[in-house]
């Protein structure tokens, strides 16, 4: 049956060990935005041996590109995007010390095992919505790539953000427990 | 010969996208609704009320429903006795997409190919705009719209069979696409099949074949059945809202068909995700 959980960021060990594939967790605290582009350039940064624009120890990472922000909002729409394009480069970043990653999608098999390696979770977020998931986010600010527009790394305030845990860090996946229970064969 | 203002065309145009991005359509919003009711998975019956919710602040608010507000695609049929003056068509739409995009604080999300830059500088923001033009009777401008989001474009495909797949082919093919997507183009989804036709012909009709009302019937009987059977299948996936598990995967199944070459059989599979954004007006 899944539970609900409210957690604070950065994630410990502890905090992504109780978490199962289809429990709902209600995130508070900063979480980083990074798409396609910037996650390259963070692991060429790694691969440079160089340091990155923050610190990815106990970090939530949210695929995200949002829309401009209306005059005196934090930022616009922003629903996560699909995640299948970073899978590349988020084993390495797993690693590193990343605990958590939002998004929308499957994800490889590279990335479970990560999950399971280093104890890390890959959260689900509702595709699609993009102005209720952009209103629990109280602030945001570039910290790296400005260039990018809205593949920028932005640092991000969040309160209660709504997840669901499609990838736990003892190799479930909810796409396929979910569409199993509900497949005619 | 009718005369319509260039300005009046781009002022339209700025006024749908702007519009649309928060609004989803009437016809969406009802399938969204059935769906909710006749949904047997309590975790994607949770994830289509925050759709339905999501849905209500958009348009209270006016904030795009989706933050992916898409490339802008057009189908625009020109009456032959009516003409722009002040400019082309084609540059009135572009001009007017740019305006919304911009004015509307929406996501331009266009960009180069390879380098993956975005076009802004050279081109104009969320240019160019995705236009199809048809010459019609009358005096008339009829213009179709939506935004295309990256997620369910990116699932599509398209193939010329041997004549011989028929229709059990088709049923496979699309079942095939739908099933292998699973959560990435943000279900429930619209199923937009174009049949017949050359290679082009049947994908621009798999992508026009979206901008029908969800829930109209179409009307080649054939057809129609059809779709009623793929519709079936395709909900016997077991997807659900956003890949959770569940019983409504796909809102509906759009075929558009057309006569082809006696050596094929070519078909083309587009989606749209459930922020089915679309809209038409005449001028
Ligand atoms: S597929 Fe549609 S709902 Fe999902 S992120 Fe893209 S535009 Fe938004």
């Amino acid at each position: 049956m899944s539970k609900t959980y409210h957690l604070t960021t950065p994630l410990s060990d502890e905090d992504v060990a109780k978490l199962e594939s289809g429990d709902i967790v209600y995130l508070n605290g900063t979480i980083y935005t990074a798409r396609d582009a910037a996650h390259k350039r963070l692991v060429d940064l790694l691969d440079e041996g160089k340091e990155l624009p923050f610190d990815l120890k106990g970090a939530i990472i949210y695929f995200v590109g949002p829309t401009p922000p209306k005059p005196g909002d934090p930022i616009g729409s922003a629903g996560p995007t699909t995640s299948y394009r970073m899978d590349s480069y988020s084993p390495r970043l797993i690693a590193e010390g990343l605990k958590g990653m939002i998004g929308k999608g499957k994800r490889n098999q590279e990335v479970k095992d990560a999950c399971v390696k280093y104890k890390a979770v890959y959260f689900g977020a509702t595709g699609g919505a993009g102005a209720l998931l952009g209103k629990q986010i109280k602030s945001a600010e570039v910290i790296a790539y400005e260039e990018l527009g809205p593949e920028a790394v932005r640092k991000l305030e969040v309160v209660d953000f709504p997840v669901t845990v499609v990838n736990d860090a003892y190799g479930r996946d909810l796409y396929q427990i979910g569409r199993e229970q509900y497949e005619v064969k | 010969m009718r005369e319509i203002a260039y300005e009046e065309i781009v002022k339209n145009v700025r006024d749908i996208i702007v519009y649309s991005a928060s609004h989803l359509p009437e016809d969406a919003l009802d399938a969204m609704k059935k769906a909710y009711e006749n949904e047997k998975s309590p975790v994607s019956k949770e994830v289509l009320k925050q759709l339905l919710e999501n849905a209500q602040i958009a348009s209270s608010e006016a904030r795009p429903l989706c933050q992916d507000t898409g490339l802008a695609v057009f189908f625009v049929k020109v009456g032959a006795d009516v003409r722009v003056v002040g400019g082309l068509l084609k540059d009135a739409i572009n001009e007017g997409t740019e305006k919304g995009y911009r004015e509307g604080y929406l996501r331009a999300s266009t960009c180069e190919p390879f380098s993956r830059l975005n076009l802004k500088d050279t081109v104009g923001y969320n240019l160019p705009a995705i236009i199809h033009f048809d010459i019609v009777e009358g005096d008339k401008i009829e213009i179709e719209y939506a935004a295309k989001g990256g997620g369910s474009e990116n699932v599509s495909r398209a193939k010329v069979f041997p004549p011989a797949a028929g229709k059990e082919g088709v049923i496979e093919y699309v079942k095939e696409c739908i099933s292998d997507a699973g959560p990435n183009p943000c279900p429930p989804l619209t199923v937009g099949v174009g049949i017949g036709g050359t290679f082009e012909k049947a994908a621009i009709s798999s992508k026009h074949a979206l901008f029908r009302n969800i829930g109209s019937v179409n009307e080649d009987p054939e057809m129609a059945e059809l779709e009623g059977v793929i519709l079936k299948e395709l909900n016997k996936l077991g997807i659900g809202t956003m890949g959770m598990g569940g019983t409504e995967t796909v809102l509906a199944v759009h075929i558009e068909a057309n006569p082809c070459h006696i050596a094929s059989l070519p078909v083309s599979v587009n989606v749209q995700c459930h922020s089915s954004r679309h809209t038409h007006i005449t001028i």
